[in-house]
């Protein structure tokens, strides 16, 4: 069976006023139907993967090099007509805020129907009785009033019940998640958590997962990619990451979620910030913040280490670091 | 002169075994106007009843969801919404009465959220945090403010003459942690002010707040919706749901038993930090009702898995717990004369 996604090498620069490595070389698979949360900070180039995913960076401004493929098309290759038949259909996302990825003039009724009659090539009818299905899938009461709601009379939560029926109506082989859950109240968050688990068993399709928290990663996804500077440094399965994170990186941020931390105790906290990617990392973009750091570090990128399976770490101390703690 | 000497709070008046802040039943609701005549069509019960104390040198934390009341309360607090009815006590002195507003403000600050919309972007960070010191006719507020950014970790030389954008958002949130403190406060209220930062970032502020609350002697309200922040940083958590308080009790005491039922949803809507144990059913359905038309009785009765009867018609009151009198509650369901069928048995499993 052909994989689900193949990244390979890619790399993403923003010129303009200033330039910024966003993406570099990051290399991804995945097989049908797994779930993968892409764990980072702000700007570490998680939003950017799913964008280019997408096809949805600006042309002008940016330039991709690399590879990548879902379900064996190549998507840097797309354009015009293929592009719209591949969005929607093959891959389709869910944004952080539903408020300004929703139509504010249309009913959420017409918005689901028409994304139907643009791919599924049916009636206006039969659109809009995927789109009832598809809001009683989502659990949407008295979908059929909701129907006719626009979107400024949905909550928060409602909205990205939508935004996730929008997003699936066309059986999407992969769900790109764009921290959904992230402007929404901790109860509401995790019924939304639920919900995507369930329609990714019921629909089996493969789902992108981005988030800064860690526990919304364990909740949703199989497997873990943790991302800093626009390059992954670490990925296994979630058991992997939580109990035994290699990366320091990826241990500053398990400390830092604060779970079962002794209260009013110092926290062990990464110092500095993120670098500012103007120059593409030629050395380990986490080298300045790191405790565990060598001369070596700061002399070349550190290697991919695959220890086992599809685990892989990228720092010197992928062995050693665990030892020392 | 170290930063410490130069920090010169107001004197304290009741001795430490009077509460620093007491807050009682207040209340805010704002007008929500429409129509051709822009008439008052509905109220917004954004604060109703609450009432608490924060102690000297204690750590209060307030939780709830968005629309809770959180941060309308702390605007209460200082003055930047103006109470419709309700006591505010510093030290002893009323607010309004024995106590100016400027006087308060001497004593009370606030961090918000938002660190870039909180800076004035046409002033540069030295002046912003001077402006405070300045307006309250402190000495040298320039000398004073150069002390302060160096105490949160920002080297005045490189930082004094930048502009907020110029910083980033963990910088930004420390330049108003010297705004702030510049003014020698005694308690300080954080209104999410960590919820915005990376998490790597939001540990070295948490360290840095933990640090200054020792070395300066102060008192903090901590407001965020992140249980794991506030459990770390607070001594006491106050839970709030639609404007009113639903638990206050001791971190301990509160991670031990979630006296009320919404609590005990807040905590288990946590996501889990175990891969072989996921959440698999979420504590409540639906979202939070609107606060324009709160349900009556107990707010959260059309949530509660628990309702009778009792719960739609009155209004529970906070009261202590039998045998652990400091964890207080407002449910039915510990009120052995509220009418509930289960009433005085506490929170069923």
């Amino acid at each position: 069976m052909t994989k689900l996604l193949e990244i390979n090498d890619l790399t993403v620069r923003f010129s303009g006023k200033r330039t910024v490595h966003a993406i570099n070389n990051v290399s991804l698979s995945m097989e049908q139907g797994e779930t993968l949360a892409l764990l980072g900070e702000s700007g570490s180039g998680k939003s950017v993967t799913l964008k280019a995913l997408l096809g949805l960076l600006p042309p002008k401004r940016s330039s991709v090099e690399g590879s990548i493929h879902v379900n064996g098309t190549d998507v840097l290759s797309l354009s015009g007509k293929a592009l719209q038949r591949y969005r929607g259909a093959e891959v389709s996302m869910v944004f952080q805020e539903p408020a300004l990825a929703l139509d504010p003039v249309y009913t959420v009724g017409h918005q689901i129907a028409e994304s139907v009659m643009r791919h599924k090539g049916v009636s206006k009818a039969d659109a809009l009785s995927t789109a009832l299905d598809m809001l009683d899938r989502v659990r949407i009461p008295s979908a059929n009033r909701r129907l006719h709601s626009y979107p400024h009379e949905l909550s928060g939560g409602m909205r990205q019940r939508v935004m996730i029926a929008l997003a699936l109506a066309c059986r999407p082989r992969l769900l790109l998640a764009d921290e959904p859950t992230t402007a929404l109240d901790a109860t509401v968050q995790i019924q939304i958590l639920l919900l995507l688990r369930e329609l990714q068993k019921e629909f089996g399709m493969g789902v992108i997962f981005v988030t800064h928290d860690i526990g919304v990663a364990v909740e949703i996804s199989e497997r873990v990619a943790v991302m800093y500077a626009g390059q992954i440094v670490e990925e296994g399965t979630t058991r992997e990451i939580i109990r035994d994170g290699r990366h320091p990186y990826t241990q500053g941020l398990l400390a830092a979620n604060l779970h079962d931390v002794a209260r009013g105790a110092r926290l062990n906290a990464i110092p500095g910030a993120p670098p500012a990617l103007e120059v593409k990392p030629d050395a380990c973009p986490f080298a300045p913040r790191c405790s565990h750091v060598m001369p070596a570090c700061r002399a070349a990128l550190p290697p991919m280490v695959t220890t086992e399976g599809r685990r892989r770490v990228a720092c010197l101390h992928a062995d050693a670091v665990v030892a020392a703690e | 002169m170290s930063v410490t000497e130069t920090y010169a709070p107001s004197a304290d008046t009741g001795g430490p075994g009077q509460p620093l802040l007491i807050v009682r039943d207040l209340q805010k609701h704002f007008p929500v106007s429409g129509g051709l005549l822009g008439r008052t069509q509905a109220k917004v019960q954004a604060v109703d009843r609450v009432s608490f104390s924060v102690k000297k040198g204690e750590t209060l934390g307030i939780v709830g969801e968005s629309g809770c009341g959180k941060s309308t309360t702390a605007k209460l607090l200082i003055g930047l919404t103006e109470k419709d009815r309700g006591e505010i006590i510093f030290d002893g002195h009323a607010l309004g009465e024995r106590l100016s507003l400027k006087d308060l403000r001497r004593g009370v600050q606030m961090v918000f959220q938002d660190s870039y919309a909180t800076l004035n972007p046409r002033l540069t960070i030295l002046d912003s945090v001077a402006f405070g010191a300045q307006v309250q006719g402190l000495a040298d507020p320039k000398c004073l403010a150069r002390k302060m950014m160096d105490r949160v970790g920002l080297d005045p030389n490189r930082f004094a003459h930048r502009y907020p954008h110029e910083l980033s958002g963990g910088q930004r949130q420390r330049v108003n942690i010297a705004r702030a403190l510049a003014m020698s406060p005694r308690l300080v209220v954080l209104d999410e002010a960590v919820s915005a930062l990376d998490k790597s970032v939001e540990a070295q502020v948490l360290n840095l707040l933990g640090d200054l609350r020792a070395e300066f002697g102060l008192t903090y309200i901590f407001i965020s919706h992140d249980l794991n922040v506030v459990r770390f940083i607070s001594d006491r958590i106050l839970v709030m749901y639609l404007g009113e308080v639903v638990e206050v009790a001791p971190v301990d005491s509160i991670w031990a038993e979630q006296a009320h039922p919404y609590t005990r949803s807040l905590f288990s809507a946590m996501p889990s930090m175990d891969p072989d144990d996921r959440t698999k059913e979420p504590p409540l359905v639906g979202d939070p009702p609107n606060p324009i038309n709160p349900p009556k009785g107990c707010r959260f009765h059309t949530r509660c898995r628990f309702a009778a009867e009792a719960c739609k018609t009155k209004v529970p009151k906070l009261a202590g717990l039998s045998g652990n009198a400091d964890h207080l509650v407002a449910c039915h369901l510990h009120d052995a004369a509220s009418g509930h069928p289960k009433a005085g048995q506490g929170v069923p499993a």
